[in-house]
């Protein structure tokens, strides 16, 4: 009992300290800066799988911690920053909630929303810099680039590079192909396919999956007939919400590892990553949120970071100033992914290491040792130069 | 019995008689232990079983303690030398990273990683002297050879943060490049070096004015700009040179350090921490962490003569006449 309260009163102390630290409105600030967090993650629908469920604040807290992070470095610079949050269950009324603070003069936003919100978004706020910490989108990347937004959660075809090298490395190149029926399966499912292509794989067989075969089994017995295809190495699997995927593992026809969305899984983030000092952001974040830090509040925590960064640098904090150098290669940014980053100048996607986890431990980091690029192997993942039509830093 | 003590005082005469050659303590972050390696076999002697990931290494100024921050147990442990085991435990606050002992022999300025505090320790009468609160991951630690300044690298605020010793108190910061691992004073304590891991750069500052004089930056030929990412940096005490390690570049710069021209790269095994010289400074020894191996350099020739096999993930070094 005299623990718990202690423990109790230890949380709040730190929470307290947090949200002291994050109102750093110190009067001696010389310049305030504003970041609004906006978002707006759809629901999933119901889920086969639905055991162990995923933290409503993802991203959230992440941006949380940069901005104590950064007033770590703010107190001595006299800048402070601030986080303003809208958090919306649709579209609409996050929009308008992004227009009242831009009315406020905030100029500054990190965004966990969907492709098409982040779009709209981009266009009513034409002034302002974005930072996407919600969609991994590869048309934002590739052919629909927006102007004033930059990407810090991985793009789907650097996750299905970064797993298509592993495999590469450990010789699993006959694949078979699972996907789910919503339309991000199709983009998770199609990422893989570029990715087989690209590092010489092949996809043996594709099945789209359904659970309309015969209702009186469950989705773990119906997985290995399912899986009764041409023999294969691994299989892929295409599920983003997490709806049947977990059943794949020990269920297939061929004893073979499964990988994708489920099993072996490519993310910008996880508990497991503790090398080159990622044990200790791990760490503050978790006397911060209680919860183990994850992909998107890893995202939304090195957005916050890097335009933080850029204002370090700069000494001011205009949107424009801080895309220019963050589009320019002279923001070199500490993500605890034991090299530096950097926002690609063509299509503004930040660049970094992919590490592949299972639930419990880190498996392997991707770029693989021997995926050459005449200038950054972290180019190897995602989409280079040569294949996208747009280029950010071209136009200003 | 006699014949015992009589074995014990001849094998202790025979010891005593080599020290010539120094010794060389490692701290192996992942083993929980100190190599001993002896520089006149250039093997080791002992593995000595400390506290949990020892990582930053001392010597009191006589040689005969050796301080260890053992991070994961949350203590700074003192080692007596002439028998090899831990006399005691000073309260350091938690994860104790670097540190450096101040020239009157007795305060100890220790980085507490995850609390963002420098805690300062009286280490003779065990007393917390004062907890001074700076930027996000303290990591490296010096005192200026006057003792008026204790420095410390703030890793995420990317600072240096100066500490005035007389009052214990924050009076100046020095923004630098991303990630700030190292702080090092020339011989005279005119310059400060400080190495930045992720930024690639190490700057260089004179104390008087606490302006940057140089940012130096390094570039080796077959290795990717991103993997150059300095950390330990050592200073000969002629006044000629700096020794920078390059991480997992796994080289170490030789830098002029008159004209902060860099001469040359040396290569060393793999991701570079820490670096010390021999009390003749004739040998300068690098630890290597991810190839688990000490990398011997000769000063004379500025070549890699040998390496030897320590435990896993050596961190911090110190070697004693």
């Amino acid at each position: 009992m005299r623990q718990t309260s202690r423990h109790l009163l230890l949380c709040v102390a730190v929470t307290l300290g947090y949200a002291a630290m994050s109102q750093a409105n110190s009067p001696t600030a010389e310049l305030q800066v504003r970041i609004a967090y906006l978002a707006y993650t759809p629901a999933t629908g119901p889920l086969l799988s639905n055991v162990i469920g995923e933290p409503t604040d993802a991203g959230l807290r992440g941006a949380e911690l940069a901005i104590a992070d950064s007033n770590s470095t703010g107190r001595f610079l006299k800048h402070a920053y601030r986080l303003d949050v809208a958090k919306h269950d649709d579209s609409e009324s996050l929009l308008e909630a992004a227009t009242a603070l831009h009315g406020q003069g905030v100029r500054l936003f990190v965004v966990n929303a969907p492709a098409a919100t982040l779009r709209k978004l981009s266009q009513t706020l034409d002034d302002s810099l974005l930072i996407n910490a919600g969609s991994s989108d590869d048309n934002l990347r590739q052919s629909e680039c927006l102007a004033n937004v930059l990407h810090t959660l991985p793009s789907r075809a650097m996750l299905a590079d970064a797993l298509a090298q592993f495999l590469a490395v450990r010789k699993w190149s006959r694949w078979l192909l699972i996907s789910g029926p919503t339309e991000d399966d199709q983009a998770y499912a199609a990422a893989l396919r570029r990715a087989a292509k690209r590092f010489g794989h092949q996809i043996v067989a594709e099945k789209a999956w359904s659970f309309d075969n015969d209702q009186r089994r469950s989705a773990q017995a119906e997985m290995p007939l399912f899986t009764q295809t041409k023999e294969y190495d691994v299989v892929l699997v295409a599920d983003e919400r997490g709806d049947f995927g977990e059943y794949l593992p020990y269920q297939t026809w061929y004893p073979r590892p499964v990988a994708g969305t489920q099993g072996l899984t490519p993310t910008g983030w996880h508990k497991t990553v503790e090398t080159y000092g990622a044990a200790q952001l791990q760490k503050r974040f978790e006397a911060h949120a209680q919860r183990w830090m994850n992909d998107r509040d890893y995202a939304a925590w090195i957005a916050v970071r890097s335009i933080a960064s850029a204002v370090s640098k700069l000494r001011q904090s205009d949107a424009a100033a801080i895309r220019t150098l963050a589009l320019s290669d002279q923001l070199p940014l500490d993500g605890f992914k034991g090299r530096k980053l950097s926002f690609r100048s063509w299509n503004g996607q930040l660049r970094q290491p992919i590490p592949l986890v299972h639930p419990r431990a880190l498996v392997s980091n991707s770029p693989q040792e021997g995926f050459l690029h005449p200038s950054s192997e972290l180019d190897s993942l995602g989409y280079d130069a040569p294949e996208v039509s747009c280029n950010l830093a071209a136009s200003s | 019995m006699r014949i015992a003590l009589l074995a014990a005082s001849i094998s202790l005469a025979l010891t005593s008689t080599s020290s010539l050659a120094a010794t060389a303590y490692v701290s192996n972050e992942k083993d929980d232990s100190i190599s001993v390696i002896d520089l006149a076999t250039m093997e080791v002697s002992a593995t000595l079983e400390v506290g949990m990931r020892p990582r930053g290494l001392l010597l009191s100024s006589d040689n005969k303690l050796l301080y260890i921050c053992a991070s994961d147990s949350d203590r700074v442990q003192v080692m007596d030398l002439a028998t090899r085991k831990i006399i005691k435990e000073l309260p350091s606050g938690a994860d104790p990273e670097q540190f450096a002992l101040h020239r009157n022999d007795r305060w100890l300025y220790i980085s507490n990683e995850d609390d963002a505090l420098v805690t300062v320790v009286d280490s003779q009468s065990d007393e917390v002297l004062a907890q001074i609160d700076v930027g996000v991951e303290p990591e490296g630690m010096a005192v200026s050879p006057d003792g008026k300044w204790a420095v410390n690298t703030s890793e995420t605020t990317n600072m240096l943060h100066w500490i005035d010793t007389s009052s214990h108190t924050l009076v100046d910061n020095t923004l630098v490049d991303q990630r700030p691992r190292h702080v090092e004073f020339d011989g005279d304590g005119k310059r400060l070096w400080a190495s930045a891991e992720i930024g690639g750069t190490v700057t260089v500052i004179d104390v008087a004015s606490r302006q940057i004089e140089k940012v130096l930056t390094f570039q080796i030929k077959g290795v990717h700009p991103d993997k150059v990412q300095p950390v330990g940096v050592k200073l000969s005490a002629d006044g000629k040179y700096a020794f920078v390690a390059l991480g997992p570049a796994n080289h170490v710069a030789v830098v002029d350090a008159k004209t902060y021209e860099v001469l040359d790269y040396l290569l060393v095994g793999r991701r570079v921490w820490h670096l010390a010289f021999t009390p003749d400074q004739s040998q300068l020894l690098t630890t290597n962490g991810v190839s688990g191996d000490v990398s011997v350099i000769d000063m004379q020739s500025l070549k890699v003569t040998k390496s030897i096999k320590v435990g896993r993930y050596p961190w911090g070094v110190v070697v004693t006449p």
